[in-house]
């Protein structure tokens, strides 16, 4: 039996309470989400595309899922400890599906831009929510279908026309509960035309000895001209699962840069699809993965060039010790309509131990001459000679190492582009490659607590 | 871009691209053909034809009742039409009594289908040093240099013959690599394969000739299911060529065939396909279905196996020429130039097995696509967990002219030890304007440039190609992008 | 003790193949040691042994280095202890800033001998002043290690962190390789500024050219493995009138 049908079942017995719990624009797609998932069953390992993390066994566990939207139990007030520091930020927190503003969020959002419950907004707004709300995400994905059919609540978005917002706005996604679950959340990012932001997304456990799955979609749609950076931070646990879709259209000259760093998790698959559907756009994904013990990382990503002279890069670097395990699938698709297109796709990985194992796939579609496309893809260990100089000037073996995946992952880092963020990135990754606990928590002890 | 240059260039690239198939003709020969359809009776029949032993028989059933169980592989990057595997005839053989003892038993007109071919079987026209065996439809016809090479112990046969001559090491061979269970079209084939070479090098043999194979498919309505068996036991060294013609027909022909190569201790095969097969016209009707599993297993230490292709025919390719690296220090290369033009479409690549450590592969693949085909490169790399200090290098070039084509990349990298080096580069472009304006500045033609320019991507390939083949290959790609005929 | 590095009938192998097949060589402080021979027959190798290079195999001999066992130390403490190698081909680290690769030298060596990190603004003042050994450019050294540097930069490069982990033995391996005459002098100006009666120098080289900046004491010739003669500087500029030819043919009729 698939195990789709349990969640099927669960929205069949309890669809009243589902829509009660959530509002308009999210409750008017789920007969579409349904009619979508029938005879359908979640991807495994045997489907093209998802040969090393089977979603179908990831989402298969007997997890509780909050219909009733019963406020959990949760320390808000710690989440605090993930204001990045010295990054003063726009803070909002998640817990599990339900948002939760803080003070200097509410206080210091300037005009023009709406940060709020993605739920609330559809009551609010309810025109530009069912506008936008599932216009990106496709419900041919199983996972994406299932996530539509259950998802009640989330974050909703706005930077207005022409606002230019010059501090991060940071979403603290919080999965805190007594028993195993299974949290279903939805993000709709809507940047207007000409307008600029920085959004950091950061993913913590709070309860880090309990299972927990997370089904996350994300919608971005950036406007003409608009400058999106979108950043997001994985840092739970071991019993930690989560399977995170983010969509992505980009209208005219838009510049749309993603990160993902997944530092310290159970099973991961994130996916990454970017739609360019307007001339002259700028598209980067960027991710790093940097797995110790059993953690399980796979991200696939797709770039597609639907429109001429637009860019896109996408660099994905794994190091990968102990028995952890890492796929990537990348893809650039060029298609009849993009000439000029420029596109470019790197993936670097590095196995430190004699159980990590690495899969790559890295892809090309290209359907039109008038192009420049390539990718490169290695896997293989730090360079011997690299060590051996830096111990021929002094340097222990296990600093030079240390060194050197850092100086790996640099690349990656310097794709931030709010210096600030950078840093404490770069911070972030050090402590996580010496071995210490990277969490936030470690370092709240310089955090501001306005 | 000129918008006049740009007309002339796209006309020119046009014309290239549109040269005719120039082994198109068909010969009128006396074939017999089995009834189309298939069925454990057809299998029985095609055994009892051929008389065959009972254990090739249970082989051929295992196989056919294996194959009742599949369908057909969907996950390449392919448009494969609806194959009626009821409408195919799975044997056809031209008629003759007996297998011919000398030339002047051959029909005379098969003689000269193999001379328009370019390829004397008349012994004493061979300058070459090249060994022939020549298949027709589903017939071995002719194996030249026969005797020279038994003198040192060389095996060079029909596979038919090699059964009657060599049960015990057909036996011990046959499906050891390729298993009827590997895919829908290997069990296929294992259930009606009719004819295909075979090889034995002794121990410490090196073969002084290249051996080659020349299959065509002549007879309408049928099916090509040839199967070779290369092995070269320690340290013997051989090299092996294939190539393959079809006439010109409306029809879909199907050629679903199996190669088998085992490499023992330090030795060494080189295996190179010329394959242009009939690719169907410009709207895309007709041209040979190419679905090949090629397999070698280097299962001794230092064994290496080289697959060299180049492949311009056939309306939809579906093969991929793997190494699995089972004996220490192992050594796998892949070289391909594949062009598609028209409609054809092609999915092919390698697939490197890396089973013991220190070894070694090399994957160097040049696609050319134009007028309206697809063009895809698929290749898996894996690496063993005990298979340590591994490297591979991989390298994926694909060339556009024209952009109503498609060029795709598929590869699948899976490591498994922490001490592999795995690379993967891979590049699309077209022949840039700077190149073409350079040329025509020298007073090179724009057609020209373009065969010049194409040749020098493929020459890396190309010079991996034993000399007698290179010759052709590079005559081929010219007839498939320069529009010179001949 | 006056004897800096004494090498005794040392053997390497790289991947099985015997390179070194029996060195002797003792260096003194204050001496100015050239090491000549034709292409392949083993002086990069020499270099690499005595750093500790892992891809070679010590299969015999011995060599000690201010009374400690070379031989037996891991590269960074023969760094630590005084031992400088100046790579032919220095080696590019993308990522790693030539400021934190020294830093990390620096503080490593200090920490070896129990001391406490070197306080930034002194180190910054150390990096500035030892810049000037060799006229290297700021903005070399806020760049990746090596990378995208030309060829002398590169050389200039090496000797700059020589002059700021002031070694006692410093091998300068074909330092002069790929370099104009403008940077070969600034290159040797260098070095020869850091010379004191203490410390020694191992220069490696295929042509006298380096040794009218660099004045060696004692010349070898290095063949097949071995140190064929020694001789005073006359022996370098016989080498440069003459080539190797008489060398490899007296040495082949000998054997």
């Amino acid at each position: 039996m698939s195990a789709l049908t349990q969640y099927i079942d669960l929205y069949r017995q309890s669809r009243a309470e589902i829509s009660a719990g959530s509002a308009g624009a999210l409750n008017a797609l789920r007969p579409a989400a349904l009619e979508a998932l029938e005879g359908c069953r979640l991807p495994d390992r045997s489907d093209e595309g998802f040969e090393k993390t089977s979603i179908d066994a990831m989402f298969a566990p007997d997890f509780g899922v909050n219909i009733n939207r019963i406020a959990l139990p949760c320390d808000v007030a710690s989440a605090f400890k993930c204001g990045v520091p010295n990054v003063s930020s726009l803070l909002a927190v998640l817990v599990n599906d339900r948002f939760v503003p803080t003070a200097p969020l509410l206080k210091n959002l300037p005009d023009g831009v709406t940060v709020m419950s993605l739920a609330k907004a559809a009551e609010l707004y309810p025109d530009i929510v069912s506008r936008h709300y599932g216009s990106v995400a496709s419900l041919k994905s199983p996972g994406t279908a299932l996530n539509t059919l259950l998802a009640q609540d989330g974050v909703f978005i706005r930077i207005g026309r022409g606002v230019r917002l010059d501090k991060p706005i940071q979403i603290v996604t919080l999965s805190s509960a007594p028993v195993p679950m299974l949290t279903v959340r939805r993000m709709l990012i809507i940047a207007e035309p000409g307008s600029e932001a920085t959004i950091l997304t950061c993913d913590h456990a709070m309860t880090p000895d309990i299972p927990s799955l997370a089904s996350q979609v994300v919608e971005v749609i950036a406007g003409e001209g608009a400058r999106i950076d979108i950043c997001d931070i994985e840092e739970s646990a071991a019993k930690s699962s989560r399977y995170s879709q983010l969509y992505a259209r980009q209208e005219a000259g838009s510049d749309l840069a993603i990160g993902s760093m997944t530092l310290r998790n159970g099973s991961t698959r994130n996916e990454f699809s970017v739609n360019i559907c307007g001339p002259r756009c700028e598209s980067r994904i960027s991710g790093m993965a940097i797995g110790s013990a059993a953690q399980h990382i796979d991200n696939s990503s797709n770039i597609t060039h639907g429109a001429p002279r637009s860019r896109s890069n996408q660099l994905f670097k794994y190091v990968l010790d102990d028995k952890s395990t890492g796929a990537f699938e990348g893809s650039i698709e060029v298609t009849p309509d993009a000439p000029f297109t420029e596109a470019f796709q790197t993936d670097r990985n590095i196995l430190a131990s004699p159980d990590a194992r690495m899969h790559t796939k890295p892809q090309l579609l290209i359907y039109n001459d008038d192009v420049k496309c390539s990718h490169g893809a290695t896997t293989g260990q730090l360079d011997e000679q690299a060590l051996f100089y830096m111990r021929s000037r002094g340097i222990p073996l296990d600093e030079a190492r240390m060194m050197l995946m850092q100086a790996f992952m640099t690349e990656v880092v310097d794709t931030i582009r709010v210096e600030a963020l950078r840093d404490r990135l770069r911070h972030l990754v050090e402590r996580r490659l010496a071995g210490l606990d990277a969490s936030c928590s470690e370092c709240s002890a310089g955090c501001k607590s306005e | 871009m000129d918008p006049e240059i740009s007309k002339d260039t796209n006309s020119i690239i046009d014309d290239v691209t549109n040269a005719d198939y120039k082994y198109g003709f068909t010969s009128d020969i006396d074939t017999e053909v089995i009834p189309k359809g298939l069925s454990e009776d057809v299998v029985r029949l095609i055994s009892l034809k051929k008389g065959e032993p009972d254990w090739l028989l249970d082989f051929r059933l295992k196989a056919f009742r294996h194959w009742l169980t599949l369908t057909p592989p969907r996950w390449a990057h392919l448009n494969i039409p609806d194959i009626d595997f009821q409408d195919i005839s799975y044997y056809a053989a031209p008629k003759s009594k007996e297998a011919p003892k000398s030339l002047d038993e051959v029909d005379p007109e098969l003689l000269r289908t193999f001379d328009r071919l370019g390829i004397p079987l008349e012994e004493q026209k061979q300058l070459s040093g090249m060994a022939v065996d020549a298949v027709m439809d589903s017939v071995s016809v002719k194996t030249t240099h026969r005797a020279k090479l038994a003198e040192m112990g060389i095996i060079f046969c029909s596979f038919s013959e090699a059964v009657r001559e060599h049960p015990d090491l057909v036996r011990k061979y046959l499906g050891s690599v390729v298993s009827y269970r590997d895919n829908f079209y290997a069990a296929l084939n294992s259930a009606v394969f009719s004819d295909g070479s075979f090889v034995y090098i002794p121990k410490g043999v090196r073969c002084p000739m290249e051996l080659s194979t020349y299959f065509r498919i002549n007879a309408t309505g049928t099916g090509q299911f040839e199967r070779t068996l290369i092995v070269a036991d320690d340290d013997a060294y051989v090299s092996y060529l294939e190539g393959c013609t079809a006439p010109m027909r409306d029809e879909n022909q199907l050629h679903a065939a199996i190669v088998e190569i085992i490499v023992e201790n330090h030795a060494e095969v080189k295996y190179s396909t010329v394959q242009n097969w009939y690719a169907g016209d410009a709207e895309g009707r007709g041209g040979v279905y190419n679905f090949v599993t090629k397999r070698g297993l280097c299962r001794g230490a230092g064994a290496k196996l080289s697959w060299t292709q180049v492949e311009t025919g056939s309306a939809i390719t579906w093969k991929y020429p793997s190494c699995v690296l089972a004996g220490e220090g192992a050594r796998g290369e892949f070289y391909s130039v594949a062009v598609t033009r028209h409609r054809q479409q092609a999915d092919t690549g390698t697939k490197m097995i890396h089973l013991a450590p220190r070894t070694t592969s090399v994957i160097v693949s040049k696609g050319i696509s134009a007028g309206h085909s697809e063009n895809s490169y698929r290749g898996l790399v894996k690496v063993a967990p005990n298979a340590a200090d591994c490297r591979n290098y991989t390298q994926c070039d694909s060339l556009l002219l024209g952009s109503s084509c498609g060029a795709h990349t598929f590869p699948y990298v899976d490591v498994m030890n922490d001490t592999a080096i795995v690379e993967h580069e891979a590049t699309t472009s077209k022949i840039s304007e700077d190149q073409l304006f350079y040329c025509n500045q020298r007073g090179i033609p724009t057609d020209e440039a373009v065969g010049l320019i194409v040749n020098g991507y493929a020459k890396e390939v190309m010079n991996k190609l034993p000399m007698e083949f290179a010759v052709e290959a590079q005559r081929l790609l010219q007839i498939s992008l320069e529009g010179s005929i001949g | 003790m006056k004897e800096l590095l004494k090498v005794t009938d040392l053997h390497a192998s790289i991947a099985d193949k015997e390179i070194l097949k029996g060195i002797n060589l003792t260096v003194n402080r204050g001496e100015v040691h050239a090491i000549m021979g034709p292409n392949g027959s083993g002086k990069s190798t020499l270099s690499a042994v005595l750093a500790g290079n892992p891809a070679f195999t010590v299969t015999s001999g011995s060599a000690t280095f201010h009374g400690l066992d070379l031989l037996s130390m891991p590269p960074e403490n023969r760094s630590h202890e005084g031992l400088f190698l100046s790579f032919q081909y220095p080696v590019e680290i993308p990522g790693v800033s030539m400021v934190n690769f020294m830093r990390a030298a620096v503080n490593a060596k200090r920490k070896y001998f129990g001391e406490q990190p070197m306080p930034a603004a002194e180190f910054l003042k150390l990096m500035r002043e030892k810049r000037a050994v060799v006229e290297l450019d700021n903005k070399l050294a806020s760049r990746s290690v090596n990378e995208g540097f030309s060829g002398g930069e590169k050389k200039r490069n090496e000797i700059f962190q020589m002059a700021v982990l002031e070694p006692c033995l410093s091998i300068l391996d074909e330092t002069d390789s790929g370099l104009d005459i403008d940077a070969l002098r600034i290159v040797a100006e260098g070095v020869n500024k850091l010379k004191t009666p203490d410390n020694a120098t191992i220069v490696i080289t295929h042509y006298q050219r380096l040794l009218d900046y660099i004045k060696p004491d004692i010349v070898h010739i290095l063949y097949k493995g071995r140190i064929v003669y020694t001789g005073g500087p006359e022996l370098a500029l016989e080498l440069e009138e003459k080539g190797y030819d008489w060398i490899k043919n007296q040495v082949d009729k000998e054997a």
